[in-house]
């Protein structure tokens, strides 16, 4: 959240809310201990698993596009009640993500967004200058890819399913997965070249 | 609710101002697009907002859009924009 007021003024807010769930009732500390738990427990290690299975598992990946929070909880992972649209790479095709109205992103696979997924430059830009925001990402793409951005409006979240990068044939699934970074998964850079 | 359009639909999403918690953002208001695809019936995040749990769901769409039919100037005019948008927001282009 960015306003007027500063990030002091919600810390307060935020805590005299809880304070009040807490006395009311409502919530105990335990409750809000978990579920802090849990999403410092997320990262996108998860995301780079998913994605590492999709490389090696071409049924997998046919699955993973028709119905992401199935296919993710075939590999164990739980996403409570996220809707997943994963949205692949391909040769001349390039997906990038974003919420323009706040800051939806898919934290049961990825963790805490970062800073600048909710800043409103980036917000405010993605959707209308992918190509020079990108550039600023270090990923100058050719006129003959296109770029699709996704907005993420409402009930769904986003993950990029980038491409395999060249080079990984002798890898197996689990070093391919520690070449799939956060910002390869948003779509703001690619995965990494194997050393 | 079956949803009213199907995957290749050409639609138009509503130029209107709504007050409070509204999920189609002003940017791509009165834009014309494709179905993408459906994702599902959800409840009504304009109501949802205020408390009104036992709602309706709406269809929800992908719609996908020419990012040149967005904006005026844009880099490149193959490259695509694609927004999830309620039914209530959407009309056949054609109307």
């Amino acid at each position: 959240m960015t306003g007027k007021a500063g990030h002091r003024d919600f810390e307060a807010l935020e805590a005299a809310f809880r304070e009040s769930l807490i006395a009311g009732g409502i919530l105990t500390d335990r409750d809000v201990e978990k579920r802090a738990e849990l999403m410092y427990s997320r990262t996108p290690a998860l995301g780079a698993r998913v994605v590492a299975r999709a490389w090696f598992d071409p049924d997998f990946k046919a699955r993973l596009l028709a119905d992401g929070s199935a296919a993710v909880r075939e590999l164990g992972i739980e996403v409570g009640p996220l809707k997943l649209v994963v949205v692949a790479d391909e040769e001349n095709v390039h997906n990038l993500i974003v919420c323009t109205l706040c800051s939806c992103y898919p934290r049961m696979l990825l963790g805490i967004p970062p800073d600048w997924y909710k800043s409103i430059a980036y917000r405010s830009r993605a959707v209308r200058e992918p190509r020079k925001v990108l550039a600023e990402f270090g990923l100058t793409l050719p006129d003959d890819v296109v770029v699709r951005v996704h907005d993420s409006t409402a009930d769904m979240r986003y993950l990029v399913l980038p491409l395999r990068p060249a080079g990984t044939e002798h890898l197996d699934e689990a070093a391919c997965a520690a070449l799939v970074s956060r910002d390869a998964m948003i779509g703001v850079a690619l995965p990494r070249a194997p050393a | 609710m079956s949803p009213r359009f199907a995957p290749g639909d050409r639609v138009r999403v509503a130029r209107r101002e709504v007050a409070g918690h509204v999920r189609t953002p002003r940017y791509i208001r009165g834009k014309s697009g494709v179905i993408e695809r459906v994702c599902g019936a959800f409840r009504n995040p304009e109501r949802l907002a205020y408390g009104e749990w036992d709602g309706p769901a709406l269809p929800l769409y992908r719609v996908r859009f020419a990012l040149h039919d967005v904006w005026p100037s844009v880099e490149a005019p193959h490259d695509t924009l694609d927004v999830e948008l309620y039914e209530n927001w959407l009309e056949p282009e054609s109307a």
